[in-house]
């Protein structure tokens, strides 16, 4: 009988969660299965059962402190329609332009914080460097002035939640039905005249260079960022009706790897006859899938990527300018590039900071009509696109106003599938037929990963650290060989 | 004289306290140049690879492996400071204790529209997934913990506030409005 040797990473670093790999090698050391973990399990669904339903917004962004503005978003867009105030397009407008600006602000500061704090250690130092080296302190101490921007450009996004959020992690803005505060004028020319950096003219700037940066590591390293983990997939996002991207609102659009429509423009009052979840035993994160193509082919990927391969357009000119740029490197078609990611979302960075000055010289935000009222419903879903991708919210509740039902499906666990694809993509590349476990390889692995910039805090409704230990076992789980990165 | 050493770490939390450790913006800056950062998830230390004088922990414990790190740093760290409510008292994940494992899983995994499909009764349930604690525990009730910070997350005044009295020795001078409860 053939020996497995099985090599396992612990923890990912570097990314927002816990989750860890097993790599099973046979005795030709050729690798015969490979298995991202998610590790974490917390019991939102059931917990929040009697809860009053006007709490979910405050209560289920506590999932995620990276991007709780999305989950407090999602909960309180399933909520307007609970309270009978619509799907989307229901509220005022300084609600729906005030929980807008709240989005693109945190869009804006999640992204900086993926590509500054979080990816640009691998880029700029090599996914083969010291890893006592390559991390977001490396980058501080060696390209100051990009660290100070990355810095900069979070911190601003984070200005503009708290200005319409309350507080910069976990908020309390959105309400069923709209918001609780309008942006005073004194707010808005803080961010529209602010002092150097602090101003939207300043960031739409940075976003630019930011852009700029990739597109020239892309010319340097095309054989990289081109290859790296490529494999075809479908992709899904929300769109803005006439096609546009729309990262607040919109219908669900899927389209295959060659671009064809498989979901077209839906309304997602009704994903769950569209999208159904698969349960692995080895996971606490689900796998779902189009029920149309089924388990086996039905996945897809989500997030920046996603998005400009499903929109037709961005609705902003400089971030449609690098949008026209970055179709015609595939033709038009969508991009399968795992790590076309990056540049994805350093265009979709460029585009909030333009949404955002766009909302901060509208005087509806400057309106005092901030809720709307309607007719009770017992049911109500609400979807949005976060930094990672499309979330979905789905509640009932009884007549006693009590949460009865919560279903959720958070960004990064639609991607569940491509992560696995792309580890998979790493093991087979740079493992097969070796013998020695070499960091490089090891952190391969990571970086096809976090190219997804997973947040698994998000996936098992939780990033605290285990030692990275690759151990090599045979099939009765001897221990041939142990390494410990240090 | 050589730079305090800091180590921090989430365990059943949402990582909403490291977030606002970088809310402290322009000052990381600082900081880096006030301390060194041993094992944490914003750098790729996965490892205590010395003794460390401050240990920052955010979350409780809901599963074994939480356990088995926060006694890790319990080892490894000379102070250890509880961060934000999950750490303190559990937090939100908390709110399952009184509810069983077997309920949870089964909403999440078996009940759900989306789990439809899910005939065969799949459940979570593998070797390479730490047991699940039967509910979760803050963190003073596994170690002895040195400081507690408040908040959902404490503000980045407050951590920012309190590491510099750490480091300095000096009496930290934290206003009311800083240390909320929220």
């Amino acid at each position: 009988m053939a020996t497995t040797k099985k090599i396992t990473i612990e923890p990912v670093t570097r990314v927002e969660g816990h989750g860890k790999v097993t790599i099973h090698l046979d005795d030709s050391l050729n690798v015969v299965q490979s298995r991202l973990h998610i590790v974490e399990f917390r019991g939102f669904e059931r917990f929040v059962q009697g809860k009053p339903y006007w709490e979910a917004p405050v209560l289920v962004q506590r999932l995620c402190g990276i991007c709780p503005v999305s989950h407090h978003l999602a909960a309180a867009k399933a909520m307007d329609v609970i309270v009978g105030a619509g799907t989307g397009d229901g509220l005022t407008p300084t609600a729906e332009k005030m929980r807008r600006l709240m989005h693109y602000g945190q869009m804006f500061q999640s992204h900086s914080l993926h590509f500054f704090h979080l990816a640009s250690p691998d880029l700029l130092f090599g996914y083969d460097a010291n890893p006592a080296v390559r991390n977001v302190i490396g980058v501080a101490m060696e390209f100051k002035d990009l660290a100070v921007q990355g810095v900069m450009m979070r911190k601003f996004g984070q200005e503009i939640i708290l200005a319409t959020a309350g507080k910069k992690i976990h908020g309390t803005g959105a309400i069923p039905g709209g918001i609780n505060k309008n942006l005073s004028i004194e707010e808005r020319d803080s961010f529209l005249k602010g002092k150097d950096p602090l101003n939207v003219d300043k960031m739409i700037e940075w976003a630019q260079a930011a852009v700029e940066f990739f597109k020239g590591y892309h010319k340097a390293n095309a054989d990289f960022i081109d290859n790296f983990s490529y494999f075809p997939s479908n992709h899904l996002s929300l769109v803005r009706k006439d096609g546009a991207l729309d990262l607040y609102h919109g219908v669900l659009r899927a389209v295959d790897s060659w671009g064809n429509k498989i979901l077209n423009d839906v309304d997602y009052q009704e994903y769950y006859t569209h999208i159904q979840e698969e349960t692995r035993s080895w996971s606490y994160m689900k796998f779902p899938y189009l029920v149309k193509l089924g388990k086996e082919n039905g996945w897809y990927r989500v997030g920046p990527l996603a998005r400009l391969n499903t929109c037709d357009f961005i609705p902003t000119p400089l971030a449609q300018k690098e949008f026209e740029e970055f179709k015609a490197y595939t033709k038009g078609k969508p991009s399968n590039h795992c790590m076309h990611m990056h540049w994805a979302r350093l265009i979709e960075t460029l585009h909030s900071a333009e949404m955002i000055k766009e909302l901060l010289l509208d005087p509806d935000l400057q309106g005092t009509d901030l809720v709307t009222k309607g007719t009770k419903q017992h049911e109500g879903v609400g979807l949005i696109e976060a930094p990672r991708g499309t979330l979905f919210h789905h509640y009932r509740i009884d007549d006693n106003d009590q949460i009865t039902m919560a279903n959720l499906i958070v960004s990064t666990t639609n991607n569940n599938q491509p992560m696995n694809n792309g580890v998979n993509f790493v093991a087979r590349n740079m493992m097969t037929g070796k013998r020695e476990i070499t960091e490089a390889m090891l952190n391969a692995v990571e970086v096809v990963i976090r190219a997804y910039d997973p947040c698994l805090s998000c996936a098992t409704h939780a990033l605290g650290k285990m030692p990275l230990e690759v151990t090599v076992v045979d099939k009765d789980n001897q221990i041939i060989d142990r390494k410990t990165r240090s | 004289m050589s730079k305090p050493i800091v180590a921090t770490t989430s365990l059943a939390g949402c990582f909403g306290c490291h977030m606002s450790i970088l809310d402290i913006d322009e000052r990381i800056l600082d900081l880096i140049e006030l301390v060194e950062f041993n094992k944490s998830p914003i750098d790729d230390i996965k490892t205590f690879t010395k003794k460390c004088d401050i240990g920052i922990i955010e979350g409780g414990c809901c599963n074994s492996e939480n356990v088995h790190v926060l006694k890790d740093f319990r080892k490894n760290c000379k102070i250890l400071i509880s961060l934000g409510e999950c750490a303190i008292m559990g937090g939100l994940p908390a709110m399952r204790n009184g509810i069983s494992v077997k309920e949870c899983l089964e909403e999440a995994y078996l009940n759900g529209p989306t789990c439809q499909t899910n005939t065969e009764k799949i459940l979570p349930n593998d070797d390479e997934l730490p047991m699940i604690l039967d509910k979760v525990y803050p963190c003073h009730e596994v170690v002895k913990i040195d400081y507690f910070l408040p908040g959902c997350p404490p503000r980045a005044d407050l951590i920012w506030a309190t590491l510099v009295a750490l480091i300095t020795g000096k009496p930290a001078d934290i206003p009311y409005e800083v240390v909320k409860f929220d």
